[in-house]
């Protein structure tokens, strides 16, 4: 359980990502906004004190996995690999640049990031592959996998949750970053997903709800799924996509646009006013 | 010709016997069925191993995935379906989370070609070559009988990239020389000087076949048993075009993006002779015992032997 100060520490770093995520998104002049900015949280109350993955232990056998399976929101996994010295910041700025390791959709290469991704809905399948073989080797790794809200339209997303259930991969956590919207609108217009928790229930999963963007809510979410150990669990972060800046939150337009020059400026504005009301 | 012994047994059983052997010889070898054990040959593997034995149920995708999920942590996995659905199903899952991430996932895809039979257009595997071959970082192997398919998958294992081995379901003939099988070198299976047939799979022996009738009409065929598409050997092939100065090529494949369109990819640029690319001619399979449908599809030795005639006559 973190403290206060603890919190207060995330709620700042959770800015400062999200200024990252839009100056990379600005320059390099395309890319997923909104998704990026929905998902910051998560990858907060994943990374920082919870996953067994840092730099110095990237390669070790037992470490636990993340598994980014909405790959278009690779710019905020960008920006916390770097916070977290993966690799350096100053290659961020790199974003979707010629011969940059940071690609538009996630290369398995860049120190942190071990699987590639962008056509939505293979990572729940890839994370049952790698806690079927994790526990083959009787290895004590945890794998999260973050899934789009969207991305559970494809079909191949419920093979993988019958798989997971069938095996009672109780390693695998996946996340869904609940944002309601999705590229041609509300996802609840463009194929409405019915009563969510019911479904991955009926799928034979744990299932826990959160604010996805509240650290102590998706941390308390987290810690309850860590003591399920007869079945695979799902966090429901419920999100607001674009979250952050006012002209972005809730817009589908956002979700595969960069802002300009004076949109990033006004964005950076809004965020500054944020930091300082954090406390 | 001295080639074939009388004993016959399917690719299928070659692959299922050596994935039985790397059980033992190899403790990371894992084997994932979508519905289909028995029918992929994986039944033995699952008898003996059950605990590396990865059930999905029909769901290819998710295997195919799950696959690269296991390879990233070390395992050797096998992913057994048939080709139709491993090849095409699977395709954006093989292209994503496989071989974009250069994984060593060997992809078992049995009931390839027409020669599945009965079961008609859907299980019968015709365009695996080229949706395969396609793809970066892919190897894709096709023998042409039961201990190619077995070296094949003891080798596919030492590959650090993706393997695709092409199965078949019916019994082929053992065909001499099968013992100096190795991935990636083509075999010249009999010398000759007039034309060079390039064949794969069942039709290897076949070809060979219509290598005798063309010899009574004093055509010298020269066969080579194209058994790995890609990476193909472009030596061999460029050698033997330039001797004979002619090259079928057969398959049970669509001749779109087969290993009729492989060869001409490399000749065309390297050393272009006159070609004809015989195999099924864009169109869907239909039911049928798999002697009617070579018939059908004039694969048989008599039409690669008619074929060869008209090609030799062309280099005039």
């Amino acid at each position: 359980m973190r403290n206060g100060q603890e919190i207060i520490e995330l709620k700042k770093k959770a800015v400062k990502i999200r200024k990252q995520v839009l100056c990379m998104l600005q320059q390099a002049g395309s890319g997923h906004t909104g998704g990026s900015l929905s998902m910051v949280e998560i990858l907060l109350s994943v990374y920082y004190g919870r996953i067994n993955l840092d730099p110095a232990r990237s390669v070790c056998p037992d470490r636990d996995w993340f598994v980014l399976s909405k790959g278009h929101g690779c710019p905020a996994l960008y920006a916390v690999l770097a916070d977290l010295g993966f690799f350096p910041e100053e290659e961020l700025m790199t974003l979707r640049k010629m011969g940059s390791r940071l690609q538009g959709h996630p290369q398995r290469g860049l120190p942190g990031l071990e699987i590639s991704s962008g056509s939505l809905g293979q990572g729940l399948s890839i994370s049952v592959g790698i806690a079927i073989g994790n526990r083959m080797e009787k290895r004590c790794s945890r794998v999260y996998c973050l899934m789009g809200d969207g991305e559970t339209n494809e079909g191949q997303v419920w093979e993988a949750a019958m798989t997971a259930s069938h095996y009672k991969l109780r390693d695998l956590c996946a996340i869904i970053d609940y944002n309601k919207l999705q590229i041609d609108g509300f996802v609840c217009e463009v194929k409405d997903p019915g009563e969510i928790k019911k479904k991955w229930e009926s799928f034979g999963w744990h299932v826990e709800e959160a604010d996805g963007h509240d650290i102590t809510d998706l941390d308390r979410a987290f810690d309850r799924a860590l003591e399920v150990k007869d079945r695979p669990q799902i966090i429901i972060a419920h999100t607001v996509k674009g979250k952050g800046v006012s002209f972005i939150e809730n817009k589908a337009e956002w979700h595969g646009i960069a802002p300009k020059k004076e949109e990033l400026e006004k964005a950076l504005e809004e965020l500054t006013a944020i930091e300082k009301k954090i406390s | 010709m001295e080639a074939a012994k009388v004993k016959k047994e399917s690719t299928r059983d070659g692959f299922g016997k050596a994935l039985l052997e790397l059980g033992a010889e190899n403790k990371d070898v894992v084997a994932l069925s979508a519905d289909l054990t028995e029918s992929v040959r994986i039944h033995w593997f699952k008898e003996k191993y059950p605990d590396r034995f990865v059930s999905h149920g029909v769901a290819e995708q998710d295997m195919m995935s799950a696959a690269a999920g296991l390879a990233l942590t070390g395992k050797i996995p096998f992913a057994c379906t048939f080709g139709a659905f491993a090849s095409g199903r699977a395709w954006d899952q093989v292209r994503v989370s496989v071989a974009y991430m250069n994984l060593n996932v060997n992809i078992a895809g049995t009931h390839g070609g027409i020669s599945v039979g009965e079961d008609g257009a859907t299980h019968q595997a015709i365009e695996e070559i080229a949706l395969m071959r396609i793809i970066p970082n892919m190897t894709v192997v096709v023998p042409a009988d039961a201990t190619e398919a077995f070296l094949a998958t003891k080798q596919a294992v030492d590959i650090p990239g993706p393997v695709y081995l092409r199965l078949g379901r019916a019994a082929a003939h053992f065909l001499e020389g099968s013992d100096d099988f190795k991935i990636g070198k083509a075999s010249i299976k009999r010398k000759g000087k007039d034309l060079t047939i390039v064949a794969c799979g069942h039709l290897v022996y076949t070809a060979l076949q219509a290598a005798q009738h063309l010899e009574k009409k004093g055509i010298s065929a020269e066969i080579i048993n194209l058994h790995t598409p890609k990476p193909i050997d472009r030596e061999t092939l460029v050698s033997a075009a330039a001797k004979t100065g002619a090259v079928l090529t057969v398959e049970e494949h669509t001749v779109c993006g087969g290993i009729g369109s492989a060869v001409a990819e490399v000749l065309v640029q390297e050393c272009p002779v006159p070609m004809k690319i015989m195999g099924i001619d864009d169109k869907f399979g239909i039911s049928g015992s798999p002697e009617q449908l070579y018939a059908h599809f004039c694969l048989t030795e008599e039409c690669i032997a008619e074929q060869a005639e008209i090609l030799v006559k062309r280099k005039k």
